[in-house]
């Protein structure tokens, strides 16, 4: 019988067996933040057992909260900074070189097909957008993983969805992702990798794969996972071409990481994307979500773009596009935070960062901050947000504030009206 | 092993998510003491004073997807620092899970209709529940009257209990 791309990442990955489905898994990557790490790393010095497995195959950024907003934030930045210097690990994103782990650690090259990922970060499931195996995981196997490079899972079984059709102009990745999660519910992928396939998932950007698989975790899928093809390779040529003599045999090198026609999936859903329209959540789950034509008039007061979900260039060009010549409501603020350096340098050269400007946006350094009210863009008690983050659990973006999930081109069409709305890019019905 | 022995709170509610177990704001603490007073704070559910109903519980009885959201491991902790070492729901999210165990604190899954039969007859009683991890059961008392409950664990977790922690677990082993 044939295999899923997840058991097969597993099979070729075993470290250990202990009990009947356990598998202690050996990892290619663990990717690390100053808000879970700091604990690891403090618990192992006090048990004398301050080692990492391999610095290598260790990637660390302080991005939750920077640069650091107060003292005990400072801290953790400075226990990973000391950390990643005793331990020389050379891949360690500080102020300057920071940005949202989930778009930094791909634009470096560090995820590849066929990988086993950890980080303590629920978002890690993003990663699976290259045909990896990415999950979070809290600090103990956050901990675990740097000491000794391997962590628990059980052995996975697999929805496979298959996206069908052509998104109409003015809907995008976040849409589907939101209606794929309203359809099943905010518990139904627990314990599951949710595998994206079809047509729609084939015409998707790597950038578009990632908010996609970002978003699995919303339905408590322990990774979402795409299959390599010559997008992958593309977004990778960069750091495989020394491995490869052409684009073509890296993809069929790659081609080995996807389900096999026979493969056993737990279940397999289609959904026809062709009439979906751009989606919001209401109210504070992921799973309730509605049309924005639907949700057409409710007032927000802030619009954030940003985040691991949707803060790289691709939104922030669709955002800009809606943006240009026109200025925000007065009666909301605008905050936009391009989710790396790189992808700030290319919207200032794009001339995206001057819309958001002109436009009335603050535009701030790379960083979590406001997605899970840690900072730059905390909500008042009462207050809205419009927001292309990817939670919108009661106080999440600060005690007693509501969020409304949206793609960037919603948020952008929202942020010029003052309430939420569809975007002009959007013509369908 | 830790304690899994005294009186019980119950939540009603599913999908009870990690930031209403401990908000983001409080990740910045760097010690699991310091989350204690911040436990639940977020959580709105009627007749639940997280300032109140917390002191002095052993275990929480609950509903689906306990624990979705973010991977804090801050909120097993706050948990523990409270003296709450168990959670029984109808299942949990997977991060949350292992999270648990991985601190050697249990996170027992009982079919849908034996946590509707706990919750019809203790909820909004006093309750206290003795855990066996052993034997694979509990037994749980309210008003004089005390039952015996079985659930199933799986070696690995069973294995993580015992050894307090993946932590030491892994040590010893790779």
């Amino acid at each position: 019988m044939g295999k899923t791309l997840a058991e097969k990442i597993f099979d070729s990955h075993i470290a250990d067996k202990p009990f009947e489905g356990t598998y202690v898994l050996k990892l290619d990557a663990v990717f690390c933040h100053e808000i879970t790490t700091p604990i690891a790393i403090n618990d192992l010095v006090s048990r004398g057992m301050d080692r990492v497995f391999d610095p290598s195959k260790i990637k660390a950024v302080i991005d939750h909260v920077t640069p650091a907003k107060d003292s005990k934030t400072a801290e953790q930045g400075k226990i990973m900074r000391e950390w990643a210097r005793r331990h020389n690990i050379k891949d360690f994103f500080d102020v300057g070189k920071n940005g949202v782990c989930h778009a930094l650690f791909p634009e470096q090259g560090f995820v590849r097909p066929g990988y086993t990922i950890i980080m303590g970060d629920s978002h890690t499931c993003t990663h699976g957008a290259f045909g990896a195996f990415a999950a979070g995981v809290g600090t103990t196997d956050l901990e675990v993983g740097i000491l000794k490079g391997v962590c628990s899972f059980k052995y996975p079984s697999t929805i496979k969805f298959v996206l069908k059709g052509k998104l109409q102009k003015g809907v995008y990745a976040k849409d589907a992702i939101l209606y794929v999660i309203s359809q099943i519910g905010v518990n139904g992928a627990t314990d599951k990798v949710m595998e994206f396939t079809g047509e729609i998932v084939d015409e998707m950007s790597m950038e578009s794969r990632m908010t996609l698989c970002n978003m699995a975790i919303e339905a408590g899928g322990t990774s979402g996972v795409c299959y390599p093809d010559m997008k992958t390779v593309e977004y990778l040529w960069p750091f495989i071409q020394k491995d490869f003599k052409s684009k073509e045999e890296a993809l069929a090198e790659y081609s080995k990481w996807k389900s096999d026609s026979d493969a056993k999936f737990e279940k397999v859903i289609e959904y026809d994307l062709s009439k979906l329209e751009p989606m919001a959540t209401f109210g504070n789950k992921p799973d309730q979500v509605k049309t924005v034509k639907e949700m057409e008039g409710t007032k927000v007061d802030q619009i954030y773009i940003g985040s691991c979900t949707n803060g790289r260039i691709e939104d922030l060009r669709i955002a800009a596009d809606i943006l240009k010549g026109n200025t925000i409501s007065p009666n909301v603020r605008g905050i936009v935070s391009p989710a790396t350096p790189k992808i700030f340098k290319q919207a200032m050269d794009e001339g995206i960062l001057s819309v958001f400007h002109d436009a009335g946006f603050v535009v701030t350094n790379p960083t979590c901050g406001a997605c899970l009210g840690m900072s730059n863009g905390v909500l008042a008690e009462g207050e809205v947000c419009a927001s292309t983050t990817n939670r919108n659990f009661y106080g999440r973006m600060g005690k007693g504030g509501t969020v409304h999930l949206m793609s960037p081109a919603s948020a952008a069409a929202t942020a010029i009206a003052g309430h939420i709305t569809n975007s002009k890019l959007f013509a369908g019905k | 092993m830790k304690n899994f022995k005294g009186k019980v709170l119950f939540l009603n509610r599913s999908d009870i998510n990690t930031d209403e177990i401990i908000p983001a704001k409080y990740l910045t603490e760097i010690t699991k003491e310091a989350l204690k007073p911040f436990t639940l704070e977020d959580l709105k559910l009627d007749s639940f004073n997280p300032k109140t109903d917390l002191s002095g519980k052993a275990a929480i009885i609950t509903r689906a997807n306990f624990g979705c959201g973010s991977s804090r491991e801050h909120a097993p902790w706050a948990l523990e620092v409270n003296g709450i070492n168990a959670v029984i729901a109808e299942n949990f999210a997977r991060i949350f899970r292992q999270n648990m165990y991985n601190c050697g604190m249990l996170a027992i899954e009982l079919p849908k209709d034996k946590i509707e039969y706990l919750f019809g007859k203790y909820s909004g009683k006093e309750t206290e529940i003795d855990i066996d991890v052993n034997s694979g059961s509990f037994t749980i008392t309210s008003c004089g009257a005390s039952e015996k409950i079985s659930f199933e664990i799986d070696g690995f977790s069973k294995a993580l209990v015992e050894a307090e922690g993946w932590v030491g677990y892994a040590d010893k082993k790779y």
